[in-house]
């Protein structure tokens, strides 16, 4: 943090300004002319953290498929099938045992479980052929959607999520003042919220996991150098596979809270896969933190391109990772 | 990535294989003996997808570079054949002959082609594949919401070729012929491209950058310039595309489309630039024909099950499978011979 | 290397062999196309529920001849569509085709059809305004109606008896919502109702997040008109209700069908009371209805509860082919220039009442006007309010005057 400040002052001190508007304009209750200027204070403070719920998500989401990537250089275009297996997989063990949790569990386990069966059985045999790795796996996210559809069809699905977690909270952020003088208070859903939280808890013990355990310790030797990681008599193979488990897991995972925030429906693998590719594009590939960063720009870029110019707000996007790859081709935290 | 590493500079003409001249009467031919429908649909569109797929195949083979945005490439200059020329839908249309607008649309998309190459060579092998999906499907985004120059959702109707020496070339024959004619013009190209100075030193790149770029070449530049060039020949079959379609829509353009062209690509095999034709070719009869044969429901499970089969199993596509064959057949006639030709 | 020449070859056995086929006498070969891969698979096999339906009701023989039926898939894109269409016809050698499934693919099989003079085209379910409105193909005839059609008497009903005076816009940003946006607002706002273009929300179609949509949605209208699909409409509804919404929804023809409210999840119950207009309603008691539905849930125990509106549309259209082969005596020697002059004259009872065409060959038939409310075991459903006869595609004013209003737009009609 304080290399970065004394390597990019100029940068520290532009982020530290853009923090402070943001924070003002949350809190204060905003002056007419602003209000004439962008419209009323409810829609920017419920966009605002929509980004920042739908980050939470895509930082779920993205997670996995970078930290596959960083250690095993496996570009797997199959996390989309796996986030949306994940989904149905979490939908039917919910409605069996009418616990929702249950669900978020059984999807994490047996997308972890297809991850390990993948690795093993098709990436371990063509181990350092990245581009054929690449190829299976988009073949496999072509032969899963149809599966899936003809499991599932098309019919959308939603995760009736535990009733305290379902309806809107009154935050603590004055909206307006009535001309009573009345302050009107802002209304957020409670579960993107959760959202928000999970994502935090899930970032968190992800750097604890990586950087405060054995395991952890021996990815990261991994990521860095792969054959000497090897040389000190790791059992590559076996970190390999357990990489893939969480990463693979995280999607599962991710499928049950984004298929509760929204729904699920065929196309989902495609537009989760999209989001992963453009957050870890502008993030850096192969770096946690980098997904984070990235995961905040994307989903604040998308939510305030649809609410204030919704035509053109998907392109939005993609115009950042364009930008980024434009100016710093690794992305933002990646490594040169 | 030394399994798509090219035969280069093994040429198809010096000593003519009787397969070959086949082949090539069998296509100068083909219209006189096969149905309107054989000759159109299955045979001029097999030339005009293989052609995209060719595109990708040179960018692939040679410079190890796999771009999933060859399609968008086309689907551009499809689009500004519509929006240059004459379409029926009433928005743009601006009415230029044909021949400036075949032409600057070609050569707009070779520009926009070498702009993605811009952005994405920069960054090394694996990220290839990602950027250039993103991009693929920012462009799919753009043509679906832009409706003042891409008329959105609904795109563009009424794009026809001329009428030119008295032939409508939209006529199943001629427009055989004509696509014919580009898909050869091309293969051709990319055949003896491959030994000239540029195609040498693409592949060498390919094989070991960091040593070219020690030796004083401009690695950049080469692979941009192998962009451009992909450019046009994406861009010449994006106008065939469109003349073919009559119509161009965002559901041209759009991600299963993208993907179908890699199918197409790796399913016929990378290795020469026959591949994509015989790919398409497949894809094609595959597409066309599957209803009758099986539930079309399923199609993308038949479609990827070959695509996965084939990447796992084949990695040279169908051609390699079918030099797989011979090597064995070889083999067995000719026991004492070694089998190490293959590649 | 040697080009592979054997699939070539074995492509050029296959093309002599597989000439198109020429159908025999004592049979005619009719072509249905829908969606049969693909997102819409599920809309796309209950369409071909109504063709088989139709030609069980016939027992496959018309004019006295057997009828085979071939058919083709797309998946939703005018491309495929146009692709699936000309297999079928130059292919397999249909003489008459039923089909698209939707909206622009009809546009692209209409401008097909017109290079195919000699075959007989009828729509499937897609609803697109300028299939027939705008230079109509003299052989493409559409026995079912379009989107603005489907909204008759909304507009007036919301006016009238509901008091809304200003409404917002949330829509799918692509022609068929125009369409439907175009048919609600055009006599809602000649009587006065105001839907500003700023208070029109146009999302890109397959958006799940509406939360910020949401947000930005004013609170000072009356209520929302509502015109999206599927999965989006499902998403809107939950987070809506999440987001504590509070403002009534007006739907498009499908925001609240079936598909919408029995989706697995969540029951939405704040959309009780929600009108909504179509050219079909679930729960109308009528016999004639009533007996489709019998018909339809014996044949198909499989399907869904009750037939979709494209069930209900490739069943009337394929019923309409089959009237007039009989009429004819399954004549069509003349390149069915005496099958199509039956076709434009033709007039029949459907499950939704009389049917016929105008001089562009689009149905004027019935359109129901319904409301979303709760049945005896508890699910909701649409409870039929009114009936609204013989709704023309002009929506009863001349063909002139009705061009004048444009074609439908984001913008289209103004209503500031």
């Amino acid at each position: 943090m304080r290399r970065f400040i004394e390597r990019h002052t100029f940068w520290a001190i532009m982020i530290l300004i853009v923090a402070g508007i943001f924070l003002w304009m949350i809190f204060a209750v905003w002056p007419d002319w602003l209000i004439s200027a962008i419209g009323r204070k409810k829609t920017f403070v419920n966009t605002f953290l929509n980004g920042l719920t739908l980050a939470g998500l895509y930082f779920l989401v993205a997670s996995g498929f970078t930290l596959v990537f960083g250690l095993m250089r496996n570009v797997n275009l199959a996390h989309g099938s796996m986030y949306l297996l994940g989904a149905y997989i979490g939908y039917e063990a919910a409605e069996a045992s009418g616990n929702w949790f249950v669900g978020l569990g059984a999807a994490f386990i047996a997308i972890a479980f297809a991850g390990i069966l993948l690795q093993v059985l098709v990436f371990r045999r063509m181990e350092g052929d990245d581009l054929r790795q690449t190829l299976v796996t988009i073949g496999v996210s072509i032969v899963a959607a149809d599966l899936m559809l003809a499991i599932w069809s098309g019919t959308t699905y939603q995760f009736a999520p535990p009733e305290w977690l379902f309806g809107a909270a009154e935050l603590p952020i004055i909206s307006t003042i009535r001309s009573s003088g009345k302050e009107v208070f802002l209304k957020y859903p409670i579960y993107r919220l959760a959202v928000l939280a999970v994502a935090i808890a899930v970032g968190i013990a992800l750097w604890l996991f990586l950087n405060r355990t054995r395991i952890g310790m021996m990815i990261r030797a991994g990521v860095n150098d792969r054959d000497m990681l090897a040389a000190t008599g790791v059992n590559v193979q076996v970190v390999f596979a357990m990489v893939f488990a969480i990463g693979a897991g995280l999607a599962g995972f991710a499928g049950v809270i984004g298929g509760t925030a929204l729904s699920i429906a065929p196309g989902e693998d495609i537009r989760y896969l999209l989001a992963s590719l453009v957050v870890v594009i502008v993030g850096g590939m192969g770096s946690v933190p980098g997904a984070a960063i990235g995961a905040l720009l994307i989903g604040l870029a998308e939510q305030f391109g649809l609410a204030y110019f919704p035509t053109y707000g998907v392109v939005l996007t993609f115009l950042i990772m364009v930008v980024v790859l434009a100016v710093r081709p690794q992305g933002i935290m990646g490594s040169s | 990535m030394a399994n798509i590493s090219l035969i280069a500079g093994k040429g198809v003409l010096p000593n003519i294989h009787p397969a070959a001249a086949i082949t090539v009467l069998f296509l100068l031919f083909y219209p006189a003996f096969a149905s309107d429908f054989f000759v159109f649909q299955i045979g001029a569109y097999s030339l005009v997808l293989g052609t995209i797929a060719l595109s990708l195949v040179m960018l692939a083979g040679y410079g190890g570079m796999v771009s999933l945005s060859q399609l968008t490439v086309a689907g551009l200059a499809g689009y500004l054949m519509a929006i240059l020329g004459h379409n029926s839908v009433g928005v743009m249309g601006l009415g230029w002959p044909w021949w400036l607008t075949a032409l600057t649309a070609i050569f707009a998309a070779s520009v926009f082609s070498a702009l993605i190459g811009a952005i994405s060579v920069r960054t090394e092998g694996i990220y290839t594949i990602m950027i250039t999906l993103a991009i693929a499907v920012a462009f799919f985004y753009f043509v679906r919401q832009n409706y003042v120059i891409f008329n959105g959702f609904t795109g563009y109707a009424g794009v026809v070729p001329p009428t030119l020496f008295g032939i409508y070339w939209r006529d199943p024959t001629p427009f055989y012929y004509l696509s014919l004619a580009v898909a050869a013009f091309f293969f051709f190209m990319v055949v003896y491209g491959a030994r000239s100075t540029f195609g040498l030193s693409l592949q060498a790149i390919r094989d070991n950058p960091r040593r070219m770029r020690a030796i004083g070449y401009d690695v950049t530049l080469h692979r941009i310039f192998a962009y451009f060039l992909s450019g046009l020949i994406a861009g010449t079959a994006g106008v065939l595309m469109v003349w073919f379609n009559g119509r161009i829509s965002p559901g041209s353009v759009g991600v299963d489309v993208v993907i179908d062209i890699l199918v197409i690509a790796v399913v016929g095999g990378m290795r020469h630039p026959i591949g994509p034709f015989v790919g398409a070719l497949a894809f094609v009869l595959l597409e066309n024909f599957a209803i009758d044969l099986i539930d079309r429901e399923r199609f993308n499970t038949v479609i990827g099950t070959a695509f996965l089969l084939v990447v796992l199993f084949s990695p040279d596509g169908l051609l390699g499978l079918w030099a797989r064959i011979r090597e064995r057949l070889r083999l067995r006639k000719h026991p004492q011979s070694d089998g190490s030709g293959v590649h | 290397m040697i080009p592979d020449s054997r699939t070539l070859i074995a492509a050029a056995i296959a093309a002599v062999l597989a000439g198109p086929a020429m159908a025999q006498d004592d049979s005619i070969k009719m072509g249905a196309l829908a969606t049969l891969e693909g997102a819409f698979t599920v809309l796309g096999e209950d369409s071909m529920r109504g063709v088989k339906l139709a030609l069980e009701e016939f027992k496959y023989t018309a004019g006295g001849k057997k009828i085979e039926l071939i058919t083709g898939s797309s998946d939703a894109s005018p491309d495929s569509a146009i692709r699936a269409t000309r297999k079928l016809v130059e292919q397999d050698g249909v003489q008459v085709l039923v089909g698209p499934l939707s909206g622009s693919e009809g546009l692209a099989v209409k401008d097909y059809a017109k290079t195919k003079p000699n075959v007989t085209f009828l729509n499937g379910s897609s609803a697109a305004q300028d299939t027939t409105l705008r230079e109509p193909a003299e052989n493409f005839f559409r026995f079912g109606t379009e989107g603005a059609q489907w909204m008759a008497g909304l507009g007036e009903y919301v006016y009238n008896e509901k008091g809304y005076r200003s409404i917002a816009v949330l829509a799918e940003d692509y022609s068929f919502p125009y369409t439907q946006v175009f048919g609600f607002l055009e006599p809602f706002c000649r009587l006065g109702g105001k839907a500003p273009a700023d208070a029109r929300f146009w999302v890109p179609i397959g958006n799940k997040d509406y939360s910020s949509v949401i947000a930005a949605l004013p609170d000072d209208v009356d209520a929302i008109y509502v015109a999206l699909g599927g999965a989006d409409a499902v998403n809107f509804l939950t987070q809506y209700e999440q987001a504590g919404g509070d403002l009534p929804l007006v739907g498009g023809s499908i925001t609240v069908d079936q598909t919408v409210l029995g989706s697995k999840g969540r029951t939405r119950d704040f959309v009780i009371g929600t009108p909504s207009a179509g050219p079909i309603s679930d729960t109308w008691d009528d016999a004639r209805w009533q007996k489709f539905v019998e018909a339809y849930k014996a044949q198909f125990p499989d399907g869904f509860p009750s037939p979709s509106l494209f069930a209900h549309a490739y069943y009337i259209n394929t019923k309409a082919a089959l009237l007039a082969l009989n009429e004819v005596g399954g004549d069509l020697s003349d390149g069915g220039k005496k099958y199509r002059a039956v076709l434009s004259g033709l007039s029949f009872e459907t499950p939704t009442g009389m049917v016929k065409l105008d001089e562009r060959r689009n149905a004027v038939a019935d359109i129901f006007l319904t409301e979303v409310s709760e049945g005896p075991d508890g699910n909701l459903l649409n409870k039929t309010i009114k009936v609204i006869p013989s709704v023309s595609q002009t929506l009863g004013v001349s063909y002139d005057e009705f061009l004048k209003y444009g074609p439908v737009s984001r913008e289209n009609p103004k209503c500031g």
